[in-house]
């Protein structure tokens, strides 16, 4: 039985170890140039360079971990995550009440529905030029096109989750005596939930692609900054650096996303405790 | 608590008169319910009866309060039925349990929501977890459990309220023969034990004899109320005794003259 997680690991490691050993072998033997593909290796210096401090550790200056933290990689992840939670907190806190509502009540989605589907489609980086000259630069406009970014998926499933409510659970809560607000509270909420858990996940999924992008035209800090300005610098190692580090963040939200899922739907069908 | 039953000439449980249900289904009315008289005594244990499509399941929905007669009376318990209320407990032949909530949270929710103290919902949970053999599923959710449990549960869930009636959908209908016979025996105990008005929607004509004080045998569509047949079996019945079999065939009689209605209707249905 014990070798069945190492067997796991091995084959989950066959894959990206074959494919990285090719693209070290390419750039070792020439065939293209360190700026048009620079080698592992040389991306990995790049990226210990990138997440180390840039002072010496003084004792005087504060915590240990304070300057473990101080290089530019550490301080461009938060920055980069801060954007993602202020925008998809905005987002998802004005997805999640109308979708609720517009969900539990025909009129408000009558009323609502033909302006959100003509803006549904638009992706929130056509936004940009408008999010420019109504915020200027700096954190307003990607806060705004990142909650752009979460407000749909997270509306869409919200409305199709309460939508989709199963009659008999509020006709059951009537019945022992449940009267509007704790039909709302305990029985379509709690009920809405793996599909509201969905457009959560979808919606940090877009904050996290609007996040680089705004990054990019917007401000001079984050990873989407700090990819731009090593390409204006030719430091391709540094850039595929920065995208790593993007799929680590990425992977790192996925993974809790994953958690806060199973924990909050532990008593839904096919997840596992 | 239910009223006190003094000298026999207690008021109906429920008592309805012309009561009438119609439905718009495609543009066409169907008539559902058509001058439906019944009365049901406190503490009686009535079964309706009758294929599917005679109203059976609408009358019991109309007495939940989830979907009003559209004329006649109808009262439960001396008021006239205007909504839904927790003291005309229904238990769903989809047993409906909150699949969020653990088997304990959904046993307490009607106690939770009518504001009881954590410690008093906890004293009715475990009384009531001990009663229907479900100690040790406190903490599971209802995905974990099977049929039989899951019915356990909503039958305790409405027996937390305390309510004076149960009003039971075909609850047993999805569950195999077994677990169907020990869920029918537990019933009666309770029933007997806590002495609740009972109205139990089943097509199962060996059920409705088994269990009924009183069978109401409907007609198909409209549903009107075709015979009623009291059972004068003491219980537990047997249901392979000779007065038990003379019923069972002249219960049988009566639901397939409805059932053949029923199939003429649906040929007819087809060849349209």
């Amino acid at each position: 039985m014990a070798s069945v997680p190492a067997t796991r690991l091995f084959r989950s490691l066959v894959v990206p170890v074959t494919l990285l050993l090719c693209w070290e072998g390419i750039s070792r033997a020439g065939w293209v140039t360190p700026l048009i593909l620079p080698s592992p290796t040389a991306v990995a210096i790049r990226w210990v360079a990138y997440l180390t401090p840039l002072e010496p550790f003084d004792a005087a200056a504060g915590p240990w971990w304070r300057w473990a933290l101080s290089g530019e990689l550490p301080h461009d992840v938060f920055t980069s995550l801060l954007r993602i939670v202020v925008g998809f907190v905005i987002g998802a806190g004005l997805a999640l009440p109308l979708g609720l509502v517009m969900g539990a009540r025909p009129l408000v989605y009558e009323l609502f529905n033909p302006v959100l589907q003509v803006l549904r489609p638009i992706p929130p980086i056509a936004y940009i030029p408008l999010a420019i000259l109504w915020f200027g630069l700096g954190n307003p406009p990607a806060f705004f096109l990142i909650s752009l970014g979460a407000f749909f998926p997270v509306l869409m499933n919200t409305i199709a989750g309460v939508r989709a409510v199963d009659s008999i659970y509020l006709r059951a809560a009537r019945n022992l005596g449940a009267r509007e607000g704790t039909l709302f509270w305990r029985v379509m909420i709690p009920a809405a939930m793996p599909y509201i858990l969905t457009g959560v996940r979808v919606g940090i999924g877009v904050a996290f692609i609007v996040v680089i992008v705004a990054e990019m035209i917007a401000v001079n800090t984050g990873l989407g900054y700090r990819i731009l300005e090593a390409r204006e610098y030719f430091w391709s190692d540094k850039v595929i650096a920065g995208m790593f580090t993007i799929g680590l963040c990425g992977l790192g939200i996925d993974l809790g996303m994953s958690r806060l899922n199973n924990r909050l739907l532990r008593w839904h069908r096919g997840v596992e405790g | 608590m239910s009223a006190p039953l003094d000298g026999g000439v207690a008021a109906p449980a429920i008592r309805a008169r012309g009561v009438r249900k119609v439905f718009c289904a495609g543009g066409r009315e169907v008539v559902a319910l058509d001058g439906i008289d019944l009365d049901v005594a406190p503490g009686e244990f009535v079964c309706l009866l009758g294929p599917s499509g005679c109203g059976k399941s609408t009358l019991l929905n109309a007495v939940a309060g989830f979907s009003l007669p559209s004329s006649g009376e109808l009262t439960a318990l001396g008021k006239p039925v205007t909504g839904p209320g927790p003291e005309r407990a229904m238990v769903f032949q989809e047993y409906a349990l909150f699949p969020w909530m653990t088997v304990e949270r959904n046993i307490a929710f009607g106690l939770e929501i009518a504001g009881a103290a954590p410690e008093r919902q906890r004293e009715v949970v475990d009384a009531l977890l001990a009663k229907l053999g479900l100690g040790d599923f406190r903490d599971r959710y209802p995905k974990d459990l099977s049929g039989g449990m899951r019915q356990r549960v909503a039958i305790a869930r409405v027996l937390a309220i305390d309510s004076p009636m149960l009003l039971m959908d075909e609850p047993f209908g999805a569950l195999d023969a077994l677990t169907r016979r020990s869920l029918q025996d537990e019933l009666l105990r309770i029933w007997a034990e806590l002495k609740k008005t009972i109205v139990f929607v089943t097509h199962g004509i060996e059920e409705s004899i088994y269990l009924a004080d009183r069978v109401v045998v409907m007609t198909y569509r409209p549903g009107t109320v075709k015979r009623i047949v009291p059972v004068g079996l003491p219980r537990p019945r047997d249901p392979s005794s000779a007065e038990f079999n003379a019923l069972k065939r002249e219960v049988t009689a009566l639901v397939m003259e409805e059932q053949a209605r029923h199939q003429a209707d649906e040929a007819h249905a087809t060849a349209d």
